[in-house]
């Protein structure tokens, strides 16, 4: 099977795009949780695909799952202050690395002589700790359920190791309680979620049944390619038009329903279940995970003592509604304005899963008519 | 807050247009990523500062007149980690990256100069494997390198060794090929698959492995560019090796400096599969990652074809697609035509690519 072809393949996208059509009879609003999944919404243009009349809609409302945007602005100046330290080296992910901290970014302190690096996995961090036992090696643990297990493995083999030089700053945030913030929320607009695939690859979805039995709402495990998100999304329509509330799972190509035990098994020795704050939101009840007591000395905060923190928001910054689903990136009166990629108001601006950059990237500051006028040109490359 | 950034670095004030820059008060690496950030640098700083007609032009290689003739000179740096990767090493790019920024200015690439900027420490038996691969790289794309430069600096001030080479070539006559030549109705090809080079170069550096590995394709593209300009001469209005920032940053500064719009039909766009899936596993877009073999030209559409079969027939053109065209519309903008159907705005990379989270 080749997933990089035949889940994305236009002609059985559009058949699907017409099937949701026919479906419909109402107007619907879906949630689509994970800024993976808005990235490839925004970028193959699915939401163009799915009926916009006026008697039946399907309007996708875009979720908080970008790990990058919802990581909270103390955190991140807590990680533009230990990088900039003298005998740390600072790891993280990439797209961390232009994310705005109240001063600056992490470009900002690798340019001022920081030393910052870009992993792609947390291990290497540990790795990097071993090769240089007289600098302390600090990895950023952000993101969902997604990427906890492999934070998980690396302060278990820094522990297994006896390093004393390894250390996390960690912001891990978890699916569940968001959703339920959300559905419990005054002036929620969203009817059915398509949840994160791959959050559930590692947790399953047994945590969700409770959930759709208790707001009512239809929620269905969704993978990334375009083909997966149309079959969610018909699915979610064709559970709202019959009035069921169910959880379905349209990606068990990957995503069993007990998830992969293992890795749970590691979360829960390493991690324990906190308060989460959430940038643009606020903190939401048991929705963030930190090391546990048995773990506590890998915790970097603790290690570094970062005091005098006093963050700061952009006022004209609106990136909590839009994580919200509130609003649509554009309806930000500083769309485009005095927020763009170049120069980020908020961290959904920056990471190409944020979905303001989503919107911005991919062009969706053009008017209507501008974008059609790019499709007729293209109708006349292929007669031409 | 330029105000702020103006009174802690009174400095900025001496530059024609210093508010662009001043938001990063430091050199950052996105400065030299081949998107916005590098972009700003030589607006704001470089070209007022060294303001003349041959610079104004911002393309490849200057265009000088000298007792009548007509000359293109270039040059380039190159700071490539690892210094050998599968497919080549810094020495073929060091004499190929001058040779092709040459012949995509419609000259012939002639003789070349190489400066050297070695580590204390740097292995000899290395330097003499890059040496080696200079020269039959000079010799394989028929230029000489006549004169060059050495320099050692002190253990950790280098990264073992950093090339910096220049070229001269002559300018064919009845050429007359830029970035800002595109019209509206142009088609747009490019000589083969995109991204082989960038992601040679990150599987070496992440420690991918695949069954066959990713090779750069790191090539001299004069002999090949000579035969379309035999082929289709003035119908050639722009050329353009897509290297840092690859094919979207290329059409992107081609949309701008000729004042058009840019349409490609994505699923039409050459690349291959090993490169397209470790670019998937590093959230990277392959129209974005640099390539060292590859040539975007922009000619007329009635010599598209022509052009097309003459870069098929050549051994590094026989991917070579047509992947769009130039048009009236939407204008200093690049739209893709996803596989879907739907139309997407591919923006300049403000500095490097980020590979995302998950």
């Amino acid at each position: 099977m080749k997933y990089l072809t035949e889940f994305r393949n236009g002609e059985i996208a559009r058949a699907m795009a017409r099937e949701i059509a026919q479906i419909a009879t109402r107007h619907w609003k879906i949630m689509e949780v994970c800024g993976g999944q808005t990235h490839s919404i925004i970028r193959n243009g699915i939401d163009q695909m799915l009926p916009q009349g006026p008697e039946a809609s399907v309007e996708m409302i875009h979720g908080p799952s970008c790990p990058v945007c919802v990581t909270p602005l103390e955190l991140i100046d807590k990680a533009l202050a230990i990088a900039a330290l003298p005998g740390v080296i600072f790891c993280s992910f990439g797209d961390m690395l232009r994310v705005p901290g109240t001063e600056g970014d992490l470009f900002q302190v690798k340019g001022s002589g920081g030393d910052v690096r870009v992993v792609y996995s947390p291990l290497d961090a540990v790795e990097l700790a071993v090769k240089n036992p007289d600098k302390q090696v600090v990895f950023f643990g952000v993101g969902f359920e997604t990427t906890g297990p492999a934070t998980a493995m690396s302060v278990h083999l820094a522990k297994r190791r006896g390093l004393r030089n390894f250390s996390l700053l960690v912001s891990h945030v978890l699916v569940p309680p968001a959703i339920e913030a959300i559905m419990s929320s005054p002036g929620n607009r969203v009817q059915a979620f398509l949840a994160a695939g791959h959050v559930c690859s590692v947790m399953g979805y047994w945590e969700y049944p409770p959930l759709a039995e208790k707001y009512r709402v239809p929620i269905v495990v969704t993978g990334f390619e375009p083909l997966d998100l149309l079959d969610g999304i018909r699915r979610a329509v064709m559970q709202l038009e019959a009035g069921r509330h169910e959880v379905e799972n349209a990606y068990s190509r990957v995503v069993t329903f007990e998830g992969n035990l293992a890795a749970q098994k590691l979360l829960k020795e390493v991690f324990e279940v906190t308060d989460g704050a959430w940038r643009g939101i606020g903190v939401i009840p048991r929705s963030g995970w930190r090391l546990n007591a048995d773990y506590r000395g890998f915790d970097a905060e603790e290690r570094f003592h970062i005091t005098g923190i006093h963050t700061q928001e952009s006022p004209l910054c609106r990136s909590g509604d839009v994580l919200r689903g509130a609003i649509k990136p554009a309806e930000c009166a500083a769309f485009g304005k005095e927020c763009t990629p170049r120069h980020p108001l908020g961290a959904t601006m920056v990471s190409s899963e944020g979905a303001c950059a989503a919107y911005y990237n991919y062009g969706r500051f053009l008017s209507a008519e501008e974008l059609a006028g790019a499709g007729s040109a293209l109708t006349g490359a292929a007669h031409g | 807050m330029a105000d702020d950034a103006k009174a802690v670095a009174p400095d900025f004030s001496n530059w024609s247009c210093p508010l662009p820059l001043a938001d990063y008060p430091a050199i950052v690496m996105g400065h030299g990523g081949g998107g916005k950030l590098g972009n700003e640098l030589v607006e704001h700083l470089f070209l007022p500062a060294f303001r003349n007609p041959a610079l104004e032009n911002l393309g490849d290689a200057a265009v000088l007149e000298a007792s009548g003739a007509r000359l293109a000179l270039s040059t380039d740096s190159f700071v490539v980690q690892p210094l050998f990767f599968p497919g080549g090493s810094i020495g073929e790019l060091a004499v190929n990256g001058t040779v092709n920024d040459l012949a995509v200015s419609g000259a012939e690439p002639k003789f070349l100069s190489a400066g050297f900027i070695l580590e204390e420490g740097f292995s000899l038996a290395q330097l003499a494997a890059i040496v080696d691969a200079m020269a039959k790289a000079a010799a394989e794309a028929g230029v000489q390198i006549v004169t060059g430069d050495t320099k050692v600096v002190e253990r950790g001030h280098g990264d073992g060794c950093y090339i910096t080479t220049a070229g001269v070539g002559l300018l064919r006559d009845g050429i007359q090929v830029g970035p800002h030549r595109a019209r509206p109705g142009d088609a747009v090809l490019v000589s083969g698959t995109i991204g082989d080079h960038g992601m040679a170069i990150m599987s070496v550096r992440e420690g991918l492995e695949f069954e066959s590995p990713i090779r750069s394709d790191c090539a001299a593209l004069n002999g090949m560019i000579a035969q379309v300009l035999d082929a289709a001469g003035a119908a050639v209005h722009a050329m353009r090796d897509p290297t840092r920032g690859g094919l979207a940053s290329t059409l992107n500064e081609i949309a701008q400096a000729s004042d058009v719009g840019i349409v490609i039909d994505e699923a039409g766009v050459p690349v291959r599969f090993e490169v397209q899936s470790a670019c998937e596993l590093l959230g990277l877009d392959p129209v974005y990652v640099a390539n060292e073999g590859k040539a975007v030209f922009f000619v007329a559409p009635e010599a598209a074809d022509r052009v097309l079969s003459v870069l098929r027939a050549h051994p590094l053109g026989k991917d070579a697609a047509r992947i769009g065209h130039v048009t009236a519309e939407h204008k200093r903008i690049l739209v893709a035509r996803t596989a879907m159907g739907a139309n997407r705005v591919i923006p300049t990379m403000i500095g490097e690519q980020l590979p995302r989270i998950c």
